[in-house]
Parts: structure tokens; C-alpha cells; sequence
């Protein structure tokens, strides 16, 4: 193990871990950044046009917004890791890490901005076909759907956009939400309400995946009169939420029910006398770039006020 | 050993159906964020494991016959042939250490 003790070191690498790195490059903290070995960029490296960014007036691809935070970090000097971090022992001053090609750091400081994964239906069947049709990515999979009839199980914005997105390649793409409006902005739903190829099926949940080798339907009840059907679909895009990435913090940190890092209002100090958490990690409510990118800076400031003291 | 070659439908029974050492498939494609980010893994594992496992990599949108035959519906999606015949599927970007331990049977 080096001796070397960092000031700050940030784990993830979405628009909050970018952001946390500019502002902790920029103060001169010296930071390394985990980004992940195959979670590098965070969720938006899964999206297509990023419309709501501000500062892009004509949109860009969540990809190239990623690539673009990531280069801005590394001009102030960010030390990029494409590794995973696999182990945390956050509770000590001198806190240390390691990452999953055995390498040890330590620091006096940790930007927590792991984000979240895809939440999961929960269903037997959906793991055993997951690759076989059912599907967490549009982007990544929805061309291999072309000319087919498929289900996406949802109602927020990522299953809007990605019933929209889908429209591309299907014949005909059923959006299938539990309840009987969306979530969804209102821009989106218009999007998707007015797409001839998007049928609503409302007040509908999946309840089994049905299929030897591949997805061949869906089992499906009806959330009002709880009546059972099944239709035929070669594939399923699951978009019902998230779920935050903290399982390898949650024996020492705080988390609230549901697993997201509880901090100190107004700051991103968790219980830990020097560990911040930002992003997706902490935010049920609002999810986005922007407010990721926000709590990233904020985590910066913190860990930087931290630091002087 | 090199970096993964590219297989197309014209070579595809050659080099890998008809290898004589265990062909890891990489079905990927351009737009695919995942993709992208498990290209420098097989990299690596090409190169220190090249001698026993060889990887090649099929651009599903150039040679979607091929990516139909083997009912690719994710991708990345990492095929393991073995005499012809499919041995082995690793469906989803993995970490190294991960997909070392799916492979370990065959480097």
C-alpha cells in the first residue's frame, strides 16, 4: 500500500462525480476519481439527446455530455481511474480504498457519487430472460426489435422516452404503467401520447415473463378489477426507477428505507466526519444531470471547507 | 498476443467456427455505450490470454444476419464458441475481474 494520503478522492463518475472533480481539481485538492471500469460516464452514457441541459441550445448526446465533463476534469488535473472501487473503510480520518485490480489509496476525504442501478420488476422469470428479450436499455438494445411488437413497463421519463425511442425500430412499442396517468413531463407524454406506434395499456402491471428461450409474452393484471390476461410480446424494456448504488457503504454510513445515503440538509455531509455524497446516490426526488452536476459542486465546496479546517 | 480482430459473415465459419482454440465473440456495435466500455477489457484479456482463448469482435450492425442466428437481443453480448458450437453466453457489460471468472474455464 503507498503511504501517500490524498485530500479527496470521488467515487463514480456521472455528471455529479465529473462535477465534484472539476471543482476539486480546480481548488487545487489533487483528486482521483474511480469512474468505474464499465460504469464510466453514469447513467446518461445509456441516453441518446440530452435536451434539458442547460447551455446546449440545440441538445446533445448524453454520451458526448459526459465525454465533455470528463475531458473538463482533466484539464484541471483529475486523476482518472477506470477502475471500481470494491472495498471502503470510510470511518477512520485516514480513509482507505480499494479498487478491483487490488490497488489500496487513502485519503482524507471521499465524494460519494456512485448514482444508481436499474430497479428490477422482481420477477423469476424476467432474470432468467434478462438478454433474451427483456431488456434495462433501449438504446443499446432496441435495435435488435425491428419490425416486433414490444413492452415497456413504466410511467417516469425514462420510460417514456424510451417507448419513444423504441418507436424507431418496432412496429408497435405498448407502454404499461400500473397506474392510469403518467409521471412523465408533460413535454414527453405529449411526445409519446401523440406517436401512432405507442399504445397505452393503463392500470396494468406485469406480473410474469413468459418464454422457453427467449420472451414470448407477458402475464399481465389489471390493477383496478385484477383481471389476468397474456399477450404476446418478443420483448420487454423494464423502466420503473432505481435503485442507489450504496451497497458497499451500508454497514458504516447512514441510509434511509430505501437505501439512499442520508445527508445533512442543505450540504452533502453524511454522518461521517468527512464523507459526502452526492447525485443520484441521495436524490430520490429529482434525478437529473443538472441536479446531479449541482450536488457534485456542492460536495466539492464541502470536502474543500473540510480539508482547510 | 493482438488486439481482437474483426470477423465478418465472409470469415466468420473460418475463424471462429472452425478454430482450433476456444473463440470469445464480442457482438458490439458503435452507439452502444457498454460496448464501448468493456472494448479495453477484451483488450487486455486478448492480450494476456490471446494463446488459449481467442477474441474477435462482430459488428452486429454490419452483420445482423449473424447477430440474428445467434439471437442476439443485448448487446454486449459475449459468445464462447468451442468447436463450432456455442459454449458460453455473457450477456452485459461486466467489470474485468468479473468476466475473468465467467472465462476461467477457458484461459
Amino acid at each position: 500500500m503507498s503511504t501517500e494520503v490524498r485530500e479527496v478522492v470521488i467515487v463514480g463518475s456521472g455528471p455529479a462525480g465529473y462535477t465534484a472533480a472539476i471543482y476539486a481539481a480546480r481548488a487545487q485538492l489533487n483528486p482521483i476519481v474511480y469512474e468505474g471500469s464499465v460504469t464510466a460516464g453514469g447513467a446518461l452514457m445509456n441516453t441518446t439527446e440530452v435536451e434539458n441541459f442547460p447551455g446546449f441550445t440545440d441538445g446533445i448526446m448524453g454520451p458526448d455530455l459526459m465525454d465533455n465533463m470528463r475531458k473538463q476534469a482533466k484539464r484541471f488535473g483529475a486523476e482518472l481511474i477506470t477502475d471500481d472501487v470494491v472495498e471502503m473503510d470510510l470511518t477512520g480520518p485516514i480513509k482507505i480504498l480499494k479498487d478491483g485490480s487490488g490497488n489500496t489509496v487513502q485519503a482524507k476525504s471521499v465524494i460519494l457519487a456512485m448514482g444508481s442501478a436499474y430497479r428490477e420488476i422482481g420477477l423469476a422469470n424476467e432474470k432468467r430472460l434478462s438478454g433474451r428479450g427483456v431488456s434495462w436499455c433501449a438504446t443499446c438494445d432496441g435495435f435488435f426489435f425491428r419490425d416486433q411488437t414490444i413492452a415497456v413497463v413504466g410511467g417516469g421519463d425514462s420510460a417514456v422516452e424510451e417507448a419513444t425511442f423504441l418507436t424507431k425500430f418496432a412496429e408497435k412499442v405498448v407502454l404499461i404503467h400500473r397506474r392510469d396517468a403518467l409521471r412523465a413531463s408533460k413535454i414527453m407524454q405529449d411526445r409519446a401520447l401523440s406517436n401512432p406506434k405507442i399504445e397505452m395499456l393503463w392500470n396494468t402491471e406485469v406480473i410474469d415473463v413468459l418464454g422457453k428461450d427467449k420472451v414470448e409474452a407477458l402475464q399481465l393484471r389489471n390493477t383496478v378489477n385484477g383481471e389476468i390476461s397474456e399477450r404476446n410480446f418478443t420483448g420487454l424494456f423494464v423502466a420503473i426507477g432505481h435503485i442507489p448504488r450504496s451497497e458497499l457503504i451500508t454497514s458504516s454510513i447512514d441510509l434511509d428505507s430505501e437505501g439512499y445515503v442520508k445527508v445533512d440538509a442543505g450540504s452533502t455531509r453524511t454522518n461521517l466526519s468527512g464523507v459526502f455524497a452526492c447525485g443520484d446516490l441521495v436524490d430520490h426526488t429529482y434525478r437529473q444531470a443538472i441536479t446531479a452536476a449541482g450536488t457534485g459542486c456542492q460536495a466539492a465546496l464541502d470536502a474543500e471547507k473540510f480539508l482547510s479546517h | 498476443m493482438s488486439a481482437p480482430t474483426k470477423v465478418t459473415a465472409a470469415d466468420f465459419d473460418q475463424i471462429v467456427l472452425k478454430s482450433s482454440i476456444p473463440v470469445l465473440v464480442d457482438f458490439w456495435a458503435e452507439w452502444c455505450g457498454p460496448c464501448r466500455a468493456i472494448a479495453p477489457i477484451l483488450d487486455d484479456i486478448s492480450a494476456e490470454h490471446g494463446d488459449k482463448l481467442k477474441i474477435v469482435k462482430l459488428n452486429t450492425d454490419e452483420e445482423s444476419a449473424i447477430a440474428i442466428k445467434y439471437g442476439v437481443t443485448s448487446i454486449p453480448m459475449l459468445n464462447v464458441y468451442v468447436n463450432g458450437e456455442v459454449v458460453k453466453t455473457i450477456i452485459g457489460a461486466k467489470p474485468k475481474p468479473a468476466l475473468l471468472k465467467e472465462l476461467e474455464g477457458f484461459i
